[in-house]
């Protein structure tokens, strides 16, 4: 059993999850992806590995690793489908919407007069998000139409491209806080609180972690949405909504743990690592061992062709 | 985490020439931060001890 471990920049979480491999006695290799070329016509050197536990700061840079490893018919933690889905806020609140699983409203709009249109239909104050991106960054909170004009003004002529789709959430006067699970598989294993007295409660922008009980509720909404997105290693974000209860703000498929092991009890790195290997022993066969037989076109054209 | 105490391992920072000290053993890809100027640094060798400029914060990273 031998598992690669994909990172670039090494976070707290990646010398945590190191530790456990090397703890439990894991033979495991990290593979910094910015120094690989990978020759996508010869999987060869890459059979080695039983599984792949994915956990680049770069989306873009994850992505492509997992699936040229998927590709190459290794087990990848998390899947490309998982990264694409979490990856993307729209994507995210499109499967959640789609499922029927409570999730703050949501206009997108691809222009700045419709991004205008879209932030009014939703009402002040508004939220702007970024479809890419984490810890917090680029969010605004747009109190009223001055400010709107202002900021749809900044993003569509400061931005990158893809800072002119503007996806606008509603915003969600929560108790000074949100709740953040941490999944594997399918499971809900450990919760936390995020406080903080500014409306963002990001760890990375300074909230406070604390120990979070999951009751049958919060259980059963972070079952459905793990199920929803794919499953895997996953850290969903909660808001409390005084009037519909919770609702599920984003999903993280490179979760940040380290505030998080204390607070909970939860040896979070173990539970992880348990979870990469039990995908490694149920490993699917890959591309290059599967019998690829002529089809019936295959047969005919090869006729025509004599 | 394993904080075990090696042999301290030294280099100079790229940005202001100050001698960063590392107490114990880092990781490749891993960040320290040079005591003088504040700069970050990525690990770039662990024998012997090398480090650059760690990249900024790009659009696309996070959780």
């Amino acid at each position: 059993m031998k598992i690669a471990v994909l990172v670039s920049r090494i976070r707290v979480e990646e010398k945590l999850l190191i530790e456990e491999l090397e703890r439990q006695g894991v033979e495991h290799e990290v593979i910094d992806v910015r120094t690989q070329v990978f020759d996508i016509h010869d999987s060869t050197s890459w059979q080695r590995f039983d599984a792949v536990l994915e956990r680049c700061i770069s989306q873009t840079q994850a992505l492509t690793a997992v699936r040229v490893f998927e590709s190459f018919g290794i087990p990848c933690i998390n899947t490309s489908s998982v990264i694409d889905a979490c990856g993307d806020k729209l994507t995210t609140s499109l499967i959640l919407a789609r499922n029927q699983i409570p999730t703050p409203k949501v206009r997108v709009a691809l222009e700045p007069e419709t991004a205008l249109q879209a932030i009014e239909a939703n009402g002040y104050p508004a939220i702007l998000k970024p479809t890419v991106g984490s810890w917090g960054r680029l969010l605004a909170k747009i109190n009223d139409r001055d400010a709107a004009e202002a900021v749809v003004e900044h993003k569509a002529t400061l931005g990158s491209v893809s800072h002119s789709v503007f996806y606008v959430q509603e915003h969600v006067d929560k108790p000074g806080r949100d709740l953040r699970v941490f999944i594997s598989g399918t499971e809900p294993i450990a919760a936390i609180t995020r406080a903080s007295e500014h409306w963002i409660t990001n760890t990375a922008r300074g909230g406070h972690a604390a120990g979070l009980a999951i009751d049958s509720n919060l259980r059963e909404i972070c079952n459905r949405t793990a199920r929803a997105l794919g499953g895997g290693l996953l850290a969903i974000d909660l808001l409390e909504c005084p009037r519909r209860g919770l609702l599920v703000s984003e999903v993280n498929h490179t979760m940040e743990f380290r505030n998080s092991i204390a607070t909970t009890g939860v040896n979070i790195p173990a539970r992880m690592v348990e979870y990469v290997l039990s995908v490694a022993r149920g490993r699917i066969p890959t591309t290059a061992q599967i019998e690829i037989k002529p089809t019936a076109f295959d047969a005919a054209s090869t006729q025509g062709a004599a | 985490m394993n904080t075990e105490a090696v042999e301290t391992q030294s280099c100079d920072c790229p940005e202001c020439a100050a001698v960063v000290t590392l107490n114990r053993r880092p990781l490749n890809g891993e960040v320290v931060r040079c005591g003088d100027c504040g700069v970050e640094l990525e690990v770039t060798n662990t024998s012997p001890i090398r480090v650059a400029l760690a990249p900024e914060v790009r659009e696309d990273w996070g959780e």
